[in-house]
């Protein structure tokens, strides 16, 4: 589980987060949603390390990660998967050695135990075979999913992701949702994804968080999302006419 | 000004922390050196061998009268190649070639999240990214200026071979007259100093990139010119100190 109390972030004159607290529960899909500029992804910058928070703290399993200096964070981050809004694959190397790179600095695996990992990633992303092609050879989808086999090849406790589908076309942003869902279920991981897709908020969205100018505005499930009389919220969850049609159908 | 050094020196700190591993980051150091090495060779060799060649002809249509004897061209030219030419010109030549890739490779990873990436991973991402450049720097910029300096004294071989006004014999006496090996050590220190200044000013800008590939552009461009001062200003302080 992990649990943010009280997350300030300030950018010299600029407030971005303003006291979020909240609890992401292990084994499921935690959702961060709101508008562009709302503060989502500074808050996971702020969860995963990459920013430091202003003010408040961040626990993992009890254990106060704001409080530890780069070494102490090691051990923490090895349980650590991220996949990113541009996925972030190091563009020299090949989908095999991008998903073996973790596993090259932190285990003591043997190069054919490796490769077996490699391997079972791909498969489970549904990208067999295609362990030699480079990052600039793969479509958009494609590049997702490998992001994810990087991430789980380590077998993470916590996965974080970031726009899981910015750029996908409906049908590889529905397939990219499920395969996350698939993986918190099947590894328990605690999962953390920032979305402002509608599609990602139904299908997935075990818990939500809807932040607003920085800071948490509503907090509840996907089942409640269409019952609640947030005003902000409404008019973030059911801006198109689409949305608001499907409400009334339900 | 004083808080981009403290930011230097800071990133340099952190670049040589204790590995996560030493075979991973062997590896990195052996593709370094292969790139800025093996990648730099051609244009090093290029530049050395015309360089000699036109310090022998510009020494020789400045100095050579009744008076003086012929083989002071091979000496003005050896002396000139060792102490300057090579190991300056060609740290701003590679510079322009080495530091550019360095700067744009790291701006690059950084404004597409790699270095993030890294970081999440438990990495620490300086000493896996910039250590490696700058141990590769370290040991290929030496080799390269020495290869700098036999290439251009053979470009002045080869123009007074060219030339009817001094005879190779004369020029080859030139180079074997007077020779003090202070200036080895003078050319050696150079080399090592602008080795150290191109990776590292280079990387810096580089990993300190934010925005997108225009501000990439712009790190390069930085780290190329930032560079260059760099490496005026220490062949100016080297030069004072040891001559």
């Amino acid at each position: 589980m992990i649990e943010i109390v009280d997350i300030y972030k300030t950018f010299g004159e600029n407030a971005v987060l303003k006291g979020i607290s909240a609890n992401f529960k292990a084994g499921k899909n935690n959702l961060i949603i709101g508008s562009s500029g709302s503060g989502k992804t500074t808050l996971l910058k702020c969860i995963v390390g990459l920013h430091e928070p202003t003010k408040g703290e961040v626990y993992y399993d009890k254990e106060n990660f704001t409080a530890m200096n780069f070494e102490g964070r090691v051990p923490i981050r090895k349980q650590i998967g991220m996949l990113f809004q541009n996925s972030a694959l190091f563009d020299s190397m090949t989908v095999e050695q991008n998903i073996i790179f973790p596993l090259n600095l932190f285990t003591e695996m043997s190069k054919s135990e490796k490769l077996d990992r490699a391997n079972f990633c791909l498969k489970r992303v549904n990208l067999e075979g295609k362990n030699k092609l480079f990052p600039s050879e793969l479509s958009g989808g494609m590049k997702k999913r490998v992001g994810i086999a990087r991430a789980i090849s380590m077998q993470p406790k916590y996965l974080f992701v970031d726009e899981p589908n910015s750029g996908l076309d409906p049908k590889t942003a529905i397939l990219i949702d499920e395969l996350i869902n698939e993986i918190t279920e099947e590894f328990k991981t605690t999962t953390v994804v920032v979305t402002h897709d509608m599609n990602s908020v139904m299908g997935i969205g075990d818990n939500i968080i809807f932040l607003h100018n920085g800071e948490k505005w509503w907090e509840g499930s996907n089942h409640q999302i269409a019952h609640t009389d947030n005003k902000e919220l409404n008019s973030f969850v059911f801006a198109s006419k689409f949305m608001q049609a499907a409400r009334e159908k339900l | 000004m004083f808080h981009s050094l403290g930011r230097y020196i800071l990133l340099l700190r952190l670049s040589f922390r204790k590995p996560e591993k030493f075979s991973v980051y062997w590896d990195e150091i052996m593709r370094e050196m292969v790139s800025i090495g093996i990648g730099s060779l051609g244009i090093i060799a290029i530049i050395s061998v015309f360089i000699g060649a036109v310090a022998a002809i510009q020494v020789a249509f400045q100095l050579l009268s009744p008076y003086i004897s012929k083989s002071v061209v091979g000496s003005i030219s050896r002396d000139s190649t060792i102490l300057e030419f090579s190991p300056t010109i060609s740290a701003l030549v590679l510079a322009g070639r080495v530091g550019s890739s360095i700067a744009s490779q790291i701006g690059t990873m950084r404004v597409t999240e790699q270095i993030d990436a890294l970081e999440i991973m438990g990495v620490n991402a300086p000493g896996y990214l910039i250590a490696p450049k700058i141990i590769a720097g370290l040991t290929m910029i030496p080799l390269l200026t020495i290869t700098s300096v036999i290439l251009g004294l053979s470009g002045g071989y080869i123009a007074c071979a060219a030339s009817r006004n001094i005879a190779t014999a004369d020029y080859v006496m030139g180079l074997q007259n007077g020779f003090n090996p202070v200036i080895v050590t003078v050319c050696a220190v150079k080399s090592i100093a602008f080795g150290f200044i191109i990776t590292s000013v280079c990387s810096y800008f580089g990993f300190y990139t934010s925005g997108g590939s225009l501000e990439v552009g712009q790190s390069a461009t930085k780290g190329v010119v930032f560079s260059c001062i760099w490496i005026l200003f220490a062949d100016l302080v080297i030069s004072s100190l040891l001559l």
